[in-house]
């Protein structure tokens, strides 16, 4: 068994069958709304049927959380990506580095974060500023590409 | 069949994820208070530092090899722990965690599998969702994984970082080459007697009789013998809640006042109390030991240890400092000069199924006090309530010159993009 579930004691029933018994797995926390409206003998509330589990962003922004990584961003070279100096990015290592993606790289000692061009004879690192240039990956650089970017969350 | 995956140079793989640009070059990580080595990266194995080296006696030689040196950052290899157990843990319903950075897998009904392509593929998925490289030894008990992990781990482009110990032919010829000090759970005193009496590798070891192992090795010993023989004799071991609790220091100058250890021995008492509760437990027996400088043969040397009953099980701070205290008082002898002290709390039972006694001197209160303790250490940082007989100045901190940032715990510490 993993974590969390032990077996606590075997029931021996008067078939000759054997029933393990375990302890349920509580290592994991599902928070549930908690719904109190008294026991009264009166008309329930009709919104009872529509209890929904509470908006969790952790769940709709972060897919993998093992593989999942945050990076503060400093400069403008993605501003018209919609990504901004001091924005908060979602960076998920697990996803596959595919054209047009916006990923996280390291690039001679520094992490950066470029849309990627990859074909067979070069990998482009294109910004998304009429100010910059794009940056063409050759052999001399040390290079690699760290992570992908899911979400951006910044101040308003 | 079971699994032994590894982390290749754990703590030194952490720091690299963050640092690219150390790929390649050597790297050391430090122990608490930045006391000798205990993580080195490959490269930093090759130019021969050894492991425990003292980080004063090296600090030198690492400028000279332009080694990277990195003080212990638990809170970052803890969570990246947490990262690659939780991937591993897919791949089989049963697991045991068994350190920091090693778990057993069992595989059992996995026959029909490709266990070499099943390996890469953890090997591979590890290493690109955290950045972590692994290494996999697969293999029918729990010592020949080991064996074969150690085999993936030496040769990992032949191996691709998989090794698989399937047929009697491979077991042999991995028993042959793995030297008898190398094998798990066969400790420096073990290898000591047994290369005087001719055992030089493991396969020599296997090839003892039963009854000398067990008379010199108990029964310890003897699995562990069958386990490499190929007879499955070892389990994967239940998770266990902690039997005791320790919080231990040494000083950084000796102490030769009673107060002044008091004060050390209420601050670990109420370490100890702060963990039993994140535990749920109270405890029912404490002990408390003082120490002077082993290392100092020019001082006079006492050491004392002693274990308390207490009248009735708890975890509250103010109680267990005020018995720690007590304790202290025994044991305490004027004249000489302390380095270590420390505090054990044990015999745990659950906090919420006590047993209530006739004539219980427990005051009730201390349970209410003790989460509003807890809750406001929790929002407001470590330690900033504390008890009177705590020195209300002093923080503990340890030496950490060389700490890299919190990357994965701390939103102020995470990597920065330069765009």
């Amino acid at each position: 068994m993993p974590n969390g579930n032990k077996q606590i004691t075997s029931l021996k029933l008067h078939n000759g069958n054997i029933i393990d018994i375990f302890s349920a797995d509580t290592e994991t926390v599902l928070a549930l709304p908690y719904v109190d409206n008294g026991i009264s003998a009166g008309f329930p509330s009709p919104a009872l049927d529509f209890v929904d589990l509470s908006i969790d962003l952790n769940r709709h922004l972060i897919k993998n959380p093992s593989a999942t990584f945050y990076g503060r961003v400093k400069g403008d070279s993605l501003k018209n990506a919609g990504i901004s100096n001091g924005d908060l990015l979602i960076i998920d290592r697990s996803l596959e580095p595919t054209n047009g993606k916006i990923a996280v790289c390291y690039i001679d000692g520094e992490f950066t974060a470029k849309r990627i061009q990859i074909s067979k004879k070069e990998i482009l690192l294109i910004p998304e500023n009429e100010n910059y240039q794009p940056i063409r990956v050759t052999e001399e650089n040390n290079f690699l590409i760290w992570g992908i970017v899911t979400h951006v969350i910044k101040d308003v | 069949m079971f699994a032994l995956i590894d982390c290749n140079n754990f703590y030194a793989s952490c720091e690299r994820v963050f640092r690219p640009d150390l790929n390649g070059k050597p790297v050391v990580v430090l122990s608490n208070n930045d006391g000798c080595v205990i993580a080195r990266s490959n490269e930093a194995k090759a130019i021969g530092i050894p492991m425990g080296a003292p980080a004063f006696e090296y600090e030198k030689f690492f400028r000279q090899h332009g080694v990277q040196v990195f003080s212990a950052n638990f809170a970052l290899y803890g969570d990246m722990s947490n990262r690659v157990m939780t991937i591993l843990s897919d791949y089989s319903p049963e697991m045991e965690i068994y350190s920091i950075d090693e778990c057993f897998l069992k595989l059992k009904g996995f026959d029909f599998f490709n266990l070499q392509a099943y390996g890469e593929d953890m090997r591979c998925k590890v290493t690109k969702w955290t950045g972590i490289p692994i290494s996999v030894g697969i293999a029918p008990t729990k010592a020949l994984a080991k064996v074969a992990n150690r085999i993936a781990k030496k040769y990992p482009t032949e191996t691709k970082g998989t090794y698989i110990i399937d047929s009697e032919d491979k077991r042999i010829k991995a028993l042959k080459w793995l030297k008898v000090e190398d094998v798990w759970g066969i400790g420096r005193q073990h290898s000591k007697r047994l290369n005087a009496a001719g055992v030089k590798t493991a396969f020599d070891f296997t090839q003892l009789d039963d009854d000398f192992v067990k008379k010199q090795m108990s029964i310890v010993g003897l699995r562990l013998k069958l386990d490499l023989q190929g007879i499955p004799t070892l389990d994967l071991e239940e998770m266990q809640i902690k039997k005791n609790i320790a919080t231990t220091r040494s000083f950084e100058t000796n102490y030769t006042e009673y107060e002044q250890l008091a004060e050390r021995i209420s601050t670990f008492a109420s370490s100890c109390a702060e963990k039993l509760r994140k535990q749920n437990s109270c405890c029912n027996s404490i002990m408390v030991f003082i120490h002077t400088n082993g290392h100092r043969k020019d001082l006079q040397q006492y050491s004392r240890n002693i274990i308390i009953k207490l009248p009735y099980p708890t975890n509250s701070s103010i109680e267990l400092a005020k018995f720690a205290t007590q304790a202290l008082q025994k044991i305490f002898k004027q004249g000489y000069a302390y380095k270590k002290a420390g505090v054990i709390v044990q015999d745990f039972s659950q906090a919420d199924s006590l047993q209530q006694t006739l004539f219980e001197n427990r005051d009730k209160r201390h349970i209410p006090l003790m989460q509003a303790i807890d809750k406001l250490n929790l929002l407001f940082g470590q330690q900033k309530i504390r008890l009177a007989s705590q020195d209300t100045k002093r923080v503990w901190k340890m030496k950490q010159q060389k700490l890299s940032p919190r990357y994965t715990t701390n939103l102020n510490d995470i990597i920065t993009i330069n765009l």
